[in-house]
């Protein structure tokens, strides 16, 4: 049985500009013995100058989602419905030659073991150059150099590192380089899929903070997927917690982790190890259901202490109970979804 | 571009299915395998069943006609004109053999030759590469020596002087002789593979878990070498056949036995092309080439199913 | 300190590689001059805690006999673990059991999830009988939160992550050792069995008195299980004391460095500030004698280089520093 989808959008806050727009995404995994619903026709925005994590355990979509936005879904996976919205075009039915053209200019990714995808054999200049030089023709020499070293300067890398090869530089290196080449053409927005994951943690920090750099004095607005919890609450503004394919809430970074709502989320917050406090830990299950054949109603009821009768009759729908803060929880009212 | 090579990226979302067998992709339902097989099967056969319906006994000298083309084609050989008929289908040669008895005779034994020697060969090596990858040490620095030192020598040219000395050549003999250079290919490449899967975590569970070296070697590393393994014996029978009809055309073989090399070997003798009597040349080259390329199908084909990359499948 | 033989001794385990005449690469050195000791009682979880290139799945792997040391010994019950036999060898194997970070890695995709457990009974000595067998691998699948028909008949690719690695801690449980080496367990498994796994662990310490080498980059769960800490540095120790003591109020530059860049799951509570020195990594320090650190630490000084610091006490805790600062 298909689940409906969770109610339409969450509106923007009154003011601020939306970047991005996603809207009724839906995406699918084909296989003998059914789809797998991978996304589950969510919806949410990102505005101007923020960073919004995208947070779940493996399994949630989170990734499938990003890998969506960018359209980078491989087969067997398919994006059944939904509009992707950057500053008001549509990036989903474009051809690939708009898309191509788009991509980078619009959105670009700083992938997980970003330093893998460097190409070894081309000095870190030549590949920035190269990105740049595919979307905007041809440059003059000097320009671009001016370019590719301003671009140094702001992700903190040496000047000397024009000359350089992928090997030649450290791991923390490497990663500020990725990020230079995603933020080359000055897009509004980047998705950066767990990008300090394969980074020690000193360095860890030190790229982490170039990110915040990056967003201050660029304005560019970032989506951070991961599962580091603590790194999100040093670094995102907004935070989205996925479920099974499905958003369960979407809230500001300090109810997130002082007032969480969404019962998973308060899961997910208990069981966070933190430095600083040693408590008892929290056990739970993993991802209980299949995919494949999620039970009708809300996605969380197996695992959810706080179940009801209604919970597993009817997704509920998003309820917004602060400015900016919702979530899909009957515990908070008791609105269906529409239809 | 870098753009390309953030494609790789995989979602989280998916089942996971096995590294190498998808649920819904049978793997040896792959083309190149079942053609090359379906090729050699073809050849065992003809060896097999086709004597049951074909008398075999006129593959002896002065059996038929003589320089009879195959059958409904008129050739003129020496100034006569010969009419095939359908007493010899694929026609005869000069000494009255026909032509269909000796493929069919004379097939297997070439395959027989090939595969003995090539089973040799990968037994030699898989005990030979085993030993130095897990061992080391000296042991490995001997093998490997040996191994790579033998690979220098120019096989063709050591088996012709051989064979011409030895006066009796049986086809046992001749396996033999071939296998002396068909074991350092498969040692130093079931080394390598032996020394990749040392590290393995699996291998790693099994020592701690106590098991013996060779029960490791047997159990835990050989199951995930076989497709390997496999494709590698099918591409040293081609290598054994091919050094096999190389040394039988030029009359090395045995003599006694119509082996396709021997046949071709004395169609040359007797000129036969330039007299006319292509069919003579052309069967046993055909069946040849048939072996040849159906085994190179298998090996590649088991190449592909042992590594799902090859596929086209993304892992 | 007691005076009964302790569990497992090392003493000056030392590895270097390449550099020899003619081998080829340059001298690393993985480990260098490391001593540490475990006692049989009361059990302890001991955390060994450093970043890549730290040398602690070396120790991991010279501890579990895949590599051998270049100098210094390791000692299990006061017998080197590299002249085991026999009979001695088989306890070795049965008493020190080892949890992985890979749980996909540790299987032999060839054979049913069970095969695992065929490999132990058939050779561990374990003493069961078959029923009795079955009873204990039921029993610890249990403890880990599964059923037995759930996953022993698969294969590895069936079950998910978390299944796999949660079948391996009941694998080392069901084997009752003395010391279990746990290079990385809850890395690549997902925040919500991660607490499950740790809490195995401490169960398997409280009630069992099984001893862990729990090795980690991670000081977040080192904080919450650890007893007592090693954090290395470039094969060395720069800092070890109760895990309380060294993560609460740490004293060498490198563990303090280390300390403030754990970004803390509470908005509220940023990152401490950048402390000067170099933070960026640089490729693996060249120094071949004296501290490793130099090249990034703030407080660096000449007598630095000369030497390598020993390990200096702190304040008359159970807490030393491998730093001249506390040289009194």
């Amino acid at each position: 049985m298909i689940p409906q989808p969770t109610s339409s959008f969450v509106p923007s806050a009154a003011g601020r500009e939306v970047v991005l727009d996603v809207r009724n995404l839906r995406i699918h995994y084909e296989t003998p013995k059914g789809d797998v619903i991978a996304v589950n026709g969510i919806n949410f925005q990102v505005y101007k100058g923020e960073i919004v994590g995208l947070v779940g355990e493996s399994g949630c979509g989170k990734t499938t989602a990003a890998m969506g936005i960018l359209q980078l879904v491989q087969s067997p996976g398919r994006i059944l419905a939904g509009e992707i919205l950057i500053n008001g075009h549509n990036m989903l039915g474009l051809t690939e030659a708009e898309l191509r053209e788009r991509r980078w200019r619009e959105l670009s990714l700083i992938p997980q073991g970003a330093m893998n995808s460097l190409n070894p054999v081309m000095r870190v200049r030549d590949q920035i150059g190269d990105a740049i030089i595919t979307h905007e023709g041809q440059q003059p020499k000097d320009k671009l150099k001016a370019r590719i070293m301003e671009l140094f300067a702001l992700v903190g890398l040496p000047p000397r590192v024009y000359d350089l090869y992928p090997h030649e530089l450290s791991g923390g290196m490497k990663q500020r380089a990725c990020i230079a080449m995603a933020i080359a053409l000055n897009p509004p927005v980047i998705i950066a899929d767990e990008p300090t994951s394969a980074l020690d943690v000193v360095v860890q920090r030190v790229v982490a903070q170039t990110l915040l750099d990056v967003k201050e004095r660029l304005g560019v607005s970032m989506i951070m997927i991961g599962h580091d919890m603590g790194l999100q609450a040093q670094m995102v503004d907004r935070i989205i917690v996925m479920y099974a394919g499905n958003i369960v809430e979407v809230t500001p970074v300090l109810p997130a982790f002082h007032n969480p709502l969404h019962p998973y989320t308060q899961l997910l917050i208990s069981s966070i190890p933190s430095i600083k406090e040693r408590k008892p830990l929290k056990i739970t299950t993993g991802l209980t259901h299949d995919l494949r054949n999620p039970p009708p109603g809300c996605s969380f009821q197996l695992r959810c202490p706080h179940v009801v009768d209604v919970c597993k009759k009817i997704p509920p729908a998003m309820i917004q109970r602060e400015p900016d803060h919702w979530v899909a929880c009957y515990l908070y009212g008791k609105e269906e979804k529409e239809g | 571009m870098a753009e390309a090579a953030i494609m790789q990226t995989s979602s989280d979302a998916a089942p996971k299915s096995s590294k190498r067998f998808s649920r819904w992709d049978n793997p040896w339902l792959n083309s190149k395998f079942l053609v090359g097989s379906g090729m050699v099967l073809f050849i065992v056969l003809l060896g097999l069943v086709g004597p049951l319906f074909w008398d075999t006994r006129l593959a002896r000298v002065g059996s038929a006609d003589l320089n009879l083309p195959p059958m409904g084609i008129t050739v003129e050989v020496d100034g006569v004109k010969y009419v095939g008929t359908a007493k010899n289908p694929l026609g005869t040669e000069s000494n009255g053999r026909d032509m269909l008895a000796l493929i069919m005779t004379g097939a297997p034994m070439s395959l027989q030759v090939g595969v003995i020697a090539a089973l040799i060969g990968m037994g030699v090596g898989i005990v030979l590469g085993s030993a130095a990858g897990y061992l080391g040490g000296w042991v490995d620095n001997v093998i490997r020596t040996l191994a790579d030192s033998v690979i220098t020598i120019p096989a063709l040219a050591v088996l012709i002087t051989i064979s011409a000395y030895v006066r009796q050549i049986e086809l046992s003999t001749m396996a033999l002789i071939l296998a002396l250079f068909a074991w350092p290919a498969p040692t130093r490449f079931v080394r390598a593979q032996v020394l990749t899967l040392r590290e393995r975590g699996y291998v790693r569970m099994a020592r701690l878990s106590g098991v013996p070296p060779l029960e490791i070697m047997l159990k835990e590393m050989m199951p995930n070498m076989l497709p390997w393994i496999a494709a590698s014996l099918s591409g040293n029978i081609t290598g054994t056949i091919l050094a096999a009809s190389s040394l039988e055309a030029l009359g090395l073989g045995p003599t006694r036995i119509p082996t396709l090399g021997m046949t071709i070997y004395y169609a040359i003798r007797a000129v036969a092309m330039l007299r006319g009597m292509w069919w003579w040349l052309g069967f046993p080259i055909l069946t040849l080439t048939i072996i040849f390329v159906g085994f190179f199908l298998i090996a590649t084909g088991l190449d592909e199913i042992a590594n799902p990359r090859l596929r086209g499948v993304k892992a | 300190m007691t005076t009964a033989t302790p569990l497992l001794e090392i003493r000056n385990a030392t590895k270097v590689y390449g550099g020899g005449f003619l081998q080829s690469g340059s001298r690393v050195v993985a480990l260098q001059n490391f001593s540490m000791m475990i006692p049989e009682k009361p059990a302890v979880i001991t955390t060994i805690a450093g970043e890549s290139g730290s040398g602690k799945t070396t120790l991991a792997n010279a501890i579990l006999g895949f590599i051998t040391l270049t100098s210094g010994q390791i000692l299990y019950k006061g017998q080197d673990v590299t002249t085991l036999k026999g009979p001695d060898a088989t306890t070795y194997r049965r008493e020190v059991q080892a949890v992985f970070q890979d749980p996909y890695e540790v299987y032999n995709p060839f054979y049913r999830v069970k095969h695992i457990y065929d490999m132990v009974i058939a050779h561990l000595n374990l003493g069961y009988t078959p029923s009795q067998a079955r009873e204990l691998i039921e029993q610890s699948l249990r403890v880990v939160g599964l059923r037995g028909e759930e996953v022993l008949e698969k294969y590895p690719h069936q079950l998910s992550g978390g299944q796999r690695q949660r079948v391996m801690v009941a694998r080392a449980y069901m084997m009752n050792p003395k010391l279990i080496i746990a290079d990385e367990p809850v890395s690549a498994v997902d925040a919500s069995l991660r607490a499950m796994i740790l809490d195995v662990m401490l169960k398997l310490r409280d009630d069992l008195g099984v001893s862990f080498l729990y090795i980690t980059h991670d000081l977040s769960t080192a904080y919450q299980i650890g007893d007592d800490i090693f954090v290395l540095y470039q094969g060395s120790i720069a800092e070890r004391g109760r895990t309380v003591d060294v993560i609460e109020r740490p004293q060498h530059p490198y563990v303090q460095m280390l300390i403030n860049s754990v970004p803390v799951p509470d908005p509220t509570v940023k990152w401490g500030a950048v402390l000067e020195g170099v933070a960026d990594e640089s490729l693996r320090a060249t120094v071949e004698s004296g501290c490793r650190f130099y090249p990034r630490c703030p407080n660096r000084m000449d007598r630095c280089l000369k030497a390598m610091p020993p390990l200096y006490t702190i304040d008359g805790r159970d807490q030393q520093a491998a730093c001249y600062l506390y040289d009194k």
